[in-house]
């Protein structure tokens, strides 16, 4: 390294610095830029830092541009649409109102998904009693859309659109400033008071150590720090290091979301606004959706969550799968790819929830636990959360109180708790408790805790995910003999493979025939649906802390989950990590089998910040 | 040193990875979901804007415009990209950058706006471009701006740049056969429409993003909307080559192998 070039840490101070720009932060700062313009009525809000200036507010954002990601969202839009009093979502790309919403069973034309005895007599019955041509497509509607599930009266977003439309109205108005590509690596934390953030460090090479032109990154202090950097952002999991949680919450449930953006075909019938939702295939555990936007065009995907037991549980095989189920086909068959994702899901809820507050910073959106797991909506109630936010911001800012726990408890939390947002979030606090026993239970729970609004649920408290992952020979015993399976390993282990595909297969699953348009390789979808963002000069951001429990670890499910196929085995028995194919899903934090230390709740494996990630093709 | 006025014509580009799709319609040719495809500034500009930033560095007193010409909305999100990497002024022109106006028609629109730059001192004029663009490939876009702009001093596919302290320039200039053809110009005004250059891309800087926004914010304000000629070409037909693209990542094939695998494909 030349030591020459090596730079003083800078150091900027401004009023507020917010971390991550999605729909929290969105409607944060949408609210907050109002509040600093002023109006007739109200003086604008003026910076301390810099006197004489409007407030100075930052906001960093990791990806290379806001709205990366790809991801089709169907909600109420209660609180967004309370922003926007004369909202017309036509002028939002890809937006329209909801014109038909159905919940569909499909059943399994395969016989390969692991369905639990009762389950496969309820399909017997259905396959009886509705013969002919309502099941030749293998699936049934299901007659009624719970009202809990029901979004009616609202609109289908491609997320990435809307916090375009949200940022490029924001940066606009000049008054708030989003800066992406600059990845935020830590909160800086003096005497349990969080005084700013730290960026990352640049010109590093890959392990961290400074490279050619390192340039540290730079301090910046504020009076308030806002965090809303998602279910996995590594600043929101630093403070629940430093800080913990409150007494019983915990985030056990998690969920991988993988999505696609499609041309349908010109023969398909699905008009603009209609909503399928999807449950009993390609695993009962699995959930689908497809949206249909405006310009014949799809959101579609499935979600993959915890309680899915599968040691291989891999997103990309069974998107597959589901898209080619024949009540999904028929819509999909001649259509093409436009982009492609994956996100991580915080599914626990209201009981996910961390510190919402603390002195100098607050926290937002998903990574608050704002998603509502009953409704199955989070974009909505993660932009509330910031709007509530910033109403108590403006509220402090103007009383020139300054920003400790105690007021942000009275001016932020305290909003939160009278909010419907709080309200709901009760109501469906344990709604999904049953999936901890089984996918039928699940639904009952669903079911009861819906119709009474809260006041029934079904089943235990979640545990960590490790705690629920069986062996390979318990999952398919019955269906795969143990020598077949360990000879699957060995041979896998050999060609650097994850085991899914091989073992799927095994267990009856049919090979997924590409066209090329819809069906292709997984890296094919990762090049094709979008592109890596891996700019040079950046550490890698998954690390495996202690590589000795990588290589006595039996369940690489890191290898598995990984939805970019970035994490591969490695030679030596840790897996190999490649940054140009890292999608910062995140699935590999909450996905790992071994805990950091003994008794731990942190898994073996560090995500930290890192820049670039998966800028899909389209959002 | 001889302070340098250093316009850099550049703009943005829908993301090089993208599947792209022309459509024609009654506006002319276009490409589908434009306003939605992510977009990055023009690699070939890139690396004229950093060599401008670099060549202003050492030479104080210097100044470094970007003069932009695309969709408003979409420069205003790019600008908080790369005005983090080096310090420029911005005068930005709110117009379509699809790749279908004809490269006179916008070179006709950027040489007004550096015409109408306040405080810019054509004699001290280094005109900077790409050799070619990601998406207006004819090549001659930089070429023709120097035209309209009275430069006749024009160098394509530089390399590099050597300002000499008597004020005289040395260019490197791509020529075939992996050569360079060395120049030497007495000064500006002069066109140099770069290559890839010699510099790597620069890390983010915050406190430089700060200092431009300050003078990018108020450019996007008052860009003005400019419609370039779009009857001088006309077009009978767009369309995609019809071929599928086949993509695999492999990092631990021989190059030999490698090659061997494309010309397997090329013979079908």
């Amino acid at each position: 390294m030349d030591q020459g070039l090596v730079m003083d840490r800078q150091n900027m101070d401004v009023d507020i610095v917010c971390v991550g720009f999605g729909p929290a932060t969105g409607g944060f700062l949408t609210t907050l830029s109002r509040a600093i313009a002023g109006s007739e009525s109200e003086a604008p809000l003026m910076s301390r830092v810099m006197p004489g200036m409007p407030l100075q507010v930052l906001c960093y954002e990791r990806a290379d541009d806001i709205g990366f990601g790809v991801s089709g969202v169907v909600t109420r839009g209660r609180g967004i649409k309370k922003s926007f009093p004369e909202l017309d979502v036509s002028q939002i790309p890809m937006a329209t109102p909801v014109a038909k919403e159905k919940l569909l069973y499909l059943l399994d034309p395969h016989g390969a998904s692991r369905r639990p005895a009762a389950l496969e007599g309820i399909d017997a019955m259905i396959r009886a009693v509705r013969s002919g041509s309502q099941t030749q497509d293998s699936s049934i509607e299901v007659p009624y859309v719970p009202d809990f599930l029901a979004k009616h009266d609202g609109f289908l977003l491609s997320i990435g659109q809307f916090n375009q439309w949200v940022g490029t109205e924001l940066m606009g108005s000049g008054l708030v400033q989003v800066w992406p590509g600059m990845p935020v690596s830590a909160p800086l934390i003096e005497d349990d008071r969080v005084v700013g953030i730290r960026l990352v460090d640049q010109g590093t090479e890959s392990d961290g150590t400074p490279g050619p032109g390192f340039m540290p990154g730079m301090n910046v202090h504020a009076a308030l720090t806002v965090v809303g950097d998602g279910p996995v952002g590594p600043i929101g999991r630093q403070l629940d290091e430093h800080f913990g949680f409150p007494e019983g919450h915990h985030q056990n449930d998690w969920a991988v979301g993988m999505k696609m953006v499609v041309d349908l075909p010109t023969h398909c019938p699905l008009a603009p606004g209609t909503v399928l939702h999807t449950i009993g295939y390609p695993e009962p555990e699995i959930f689908g959706f497809l949206y249909v936007h405006p310009g014949h065009v799809a959101s579609l995907g499935i979600f993959v969550p915890t309680w899915f037991d599968s040691p291989v549980r891999t997103s990309y095989a069974y998107l597959q799968h589901w898209m080619k189920h024949p009540r999904i086909w028929k819509y999909l068959e001649g259509g093409s790819l436009r982009s492609w994702g994956a996100k991580t899901l915080q599914e626990s809820g209201r009981r996910g929830e961390p510190h919402l507050v603390g002195d100098g910073y607050a926290r937002i959106g998903e990574g608050s636990g704002s998603t509502n797991v009953l409704t199955g909506s989070g974009v909505d109630e993660a932009w509330t959360t910031g709007v509530l936010l910033a109403e108590g911001v403006i509220e402090l800012w103007r009383a020139e109180q300054p920003f400790t726990r105690q007021n942000l408890d009275a001016a932020y939390v305290t909003r939160r708790r009278n909010s419907w947002l709080e309200a709901e979030a009760k109501e469906s606090e344990k709604s999904r408790d049953g999936f901890q026993k089984g996918f039928l239970t699940g639904l009952l729970g669903m079911g009861l805790t819906g119709l009474t609004h809260g006041k029934l649920h079904v089943g235990p408290d979640p545990v960590p995910p490790r705690d629920r992952i069986p062996t390979l020979e318990e999952y398919y015993e019955g269906r795969i003999p143990p020598s077949q399976i360990e000879a699957i390993r060995q041979e896998c282990k050999s060609k650097g493979e994850p085991l899914h595909t091989a073992l799927m297969e095994a267990a009856g699953w049919p090979e997924v025939e590409y066209d090329g348009e819809l069906l292709m390789s997984h890296q094919d979808a990762l090049l094709r649906g979008g592109k890596v963002q891996a700019p040079p000069g950046y550490a890698d951001h998954v690390v495996f802390v202690y590589p000795s429990l990588c290589e006595s670890c039996d369940n690489q499910l890191c290898i598995e989950v990984c939805s970019g196929q970035a994490i591969t085995p490695g030679e030596s028995g840790v897996p190999q990590f490649d940054r140009e194919k890292c999608i910062h899903c995140g699935a590999c934090i909450w996905s790992c089998a071994v805990p950091r230390e003994p008794g731990a709740h942190a898994g073996n494996i560090e995500f930290r910040a890192g820049a670039g990630g998966l800028h899909s093709g389209e959002n | 040193m001889t302070p340098f006025h250093i316009v850099v014509c550049g703009s943005l580009v829908p993301d090089p990875l993208q599947t792209l799709e022309p459509t024609l319609g009654p506006e002319g040719p276009g490409l589908k979901n434009e306003m939605m495809l992510p977009s990055v500034l023009d690699p070939w500009a890139g690396h004229a804007l950093y060599e401008a930033a670099s060549l202003a560095t050492k030479h104080p007193e210097s100044r470094v415009w970007l003069v932009s010409l695309g969709p408003k909305a979409r420069l205003q999100q790019l600008m908080m990209s790369i005005a983090q990497k080096a310090k420029f002024e911005l005068v930005a022109i709110d117009s379509s950058a699809s790749g279908f106006i004809d490269a006179q028609s916008v070179a006709r629109t950027l040489a007004t706006a550096i015409d109408e730059i306040d405080g810019l001192d054509k004699n001290r004029l280094l005109l900077f471009g790409g050799c070619a663009s990601a998406s207006r490939d004819a090549g001659v876009t930089v070429q023709m701006v120097g035209e309209l702009l009275g430069l006749t001093d024009q160098f394509l596919a530089v390399d590099e740049l050597e300002a000499r302290d008597d004020g005289s320039l040395r260019v490197l200039e791509r020529i075939e056969g992996g050569k360079y053809l060395a120049s030497t110009v007495r000064g500006a005004p002069a066109v140099v429409a770069w290559a890839t250059g010699k510099l790597p891309e620069p890390p983010n800087n915050p406190q430089v993003g700060m200092q431009n926004m300050r003078t990018i914010l108020p450019a996007l304000q008052k860009a003005k909307a400019a419609i370039p000629n779009r009857n001088s070409i006309h077009y009978q037909e767009v369309a995609i080559p019809q071929q599928k693209r086949e993509t695999r990542v492999v990092k631990d094939m021989s190059v030999d192998e490698i090659a061997r695998e494309i010309a397997d494909w090329i013979r079908g």
